[in-house]
């Protein structure tokens, strides 16, 4: 790969964090709800406390380790 | 926006020349500040030439040499009371969850519990007032960081801004919420209207974002400070929102914390990742400089949350 061309992923895994999505999208949450996002990189919960589902509200920073995605 | 009040001898020696277009004639800019208040208010004085100006300051003024030799010494003054009290330890490798874990280890007194669960409509007024002069042009500072960035980290950053800046559309942008947000409790919403109303340490965390933001030599620690700043925002703006739905505020200003926990939960791995992580792979010499401008914006908060709670508790 030359040095110009960059890993530019659509989705990424935050290690401890949530899942970070680039771009526009629906997501469907469990109950079936559907969430369209709103800005161009957008945080979905994936330790499940959020209060703000289905997106990240930096709750996992707070829950025991072991509890973290 | 007019020129402040002064807060010493060298303040008022300095906005009384540049009001009077007299800062070439006046020797009496070599003295040094009366004390950390009117270092901090002339130095705030000095970058806001670099910002939106004065409605009473000739604009040519911006880059008068007399100007920028006494905000340089000033500058050098403060750098090193931060470096000296906020330096950091070098952190190993990964970077990027390193300076994560350090940032979420930091141990600093909470303004935004206070205000969750204990403060008064009064309080948390003025806590709007002190936090308006950053808000009003919120993620500025950043942008000066761009252009001197390479590909990787300048791309990163500019996802970040874009996202601040509302998109394009100027309902969203950031800093226009916290406007009518202020607007919506009665407060004034113009720039830098509360200046002469705001403690020492607010100052000094306006001039830091400055004084990192405008030096190329800097931008390691801009971009730290940027990294701490948005991975300590999100459960405290939920906090702070929750208080002022305790306290009835009005919906455009808790809309404004609201949206801050959904951002910032999202800027707080672009900064920490894709911009800190980026730069120091790219460049390691610069690992200490962001460490340096992490705990220098954790450091600063802090002094200004002993401030405030120590007055609200007396």
């Amino acid at each position: 790969m030359s040095l110009n061309e960059f890993e530019h992923a659509d989705v990424v895994l935050c290690p401890g964090g949530p899942l970070l999505l680039r771009g526009e999208h629906v997501i469907e949450d469990d109950k079936g709800g559907l969430h369209r996002t709103t800005r161009p990189v957008s945080a979905v919960c994936r330790c499940g406390k959020s209060a703000k589902q289905p997106w990240c509200d930096g709750t996992h920073k707070v829950i025991p380790e072991r509890a973290r995605p | 926006m007019f020129t402040p009040k002064a807060r010493g001898e060298l303040s008022e020696a300095l906005i009384d020349a540049l009001r009077t277009d007299s800062v070439d004639a006046r020797p009496a800019l070599a003295l040094d500040p009366t004390d950390d208040g009117d270092l901090h208010i002339s130095l705030w004085v000095m970058y806001e030439l670099m910002y939106r100006g004065f409605d009473d300051v000739d604009d040519d003024v911006e880059w008068n040499p007399t100007v920028l030799e006494l905000r340089r010494s000033l500058e050098r003054l403060f750098e090193d009371e931060l470096r000296s009290k906020y330096a950091g330890e070098p952190l190993p490798e990964p970077f990027a969850d390193k300076l994560a874990e350090c940032i979420e280890n930091h141990d600093g007194v909470s303004v935004a519990a206070f205000i969750q669960r204990d403060a008064d409509l009064e309080q948390v007024l003025e806590f709007l007032r002190y936090k308006s002069i950053y808000h009003v042009k919120e993620a500025d500072p950043t942008t000066w960081v761009i252009p001197r960035l390479s590909t990787g980290p300048k791309a990163a950053v500019i996802e970040l801004q874009y996202d601040e800046y509302g998109c394009g559309d100027p309902n969203r942008l950031h800093s226009n919420m916290f406007v009518r947000g202020l607007e919506a409790c009665g407060l004034r919403s113009e720039y830098g209207a509360y200046i002469d109303d705001v403690p020492l340490e607010v100052l000094k965390q306006n001039n830091a974002w400055s004084l990192l933001g405008l030096h190329r030599r800097l931008r390691g620690a801009a971009l730290g400070h940027l990294a701490a700043f948005e991975a300590t925002s999100s459960l405290p703006s939920r906090r702070i929102a929750g208080g002022m739905e305790r306290l009835g505020l009005p919906g455009e200003m808790i809309a404004y914390y609201d949206e801050h926990v959904e951002a910032d939960a999202v800027h707080e791995q672009l900064a920490i990742r894709t911009i800190c992580g980026a730069l120091v792979e790219e460049t390691p010499s610069l690992a200490a400089d962001v460490v340096f401008g992490a705990m220098t914006c954790l450091g600063l908060e802090d002094e200004f949350a002993r401030r405030m709670l120590g007055e609200w508790s007396a």
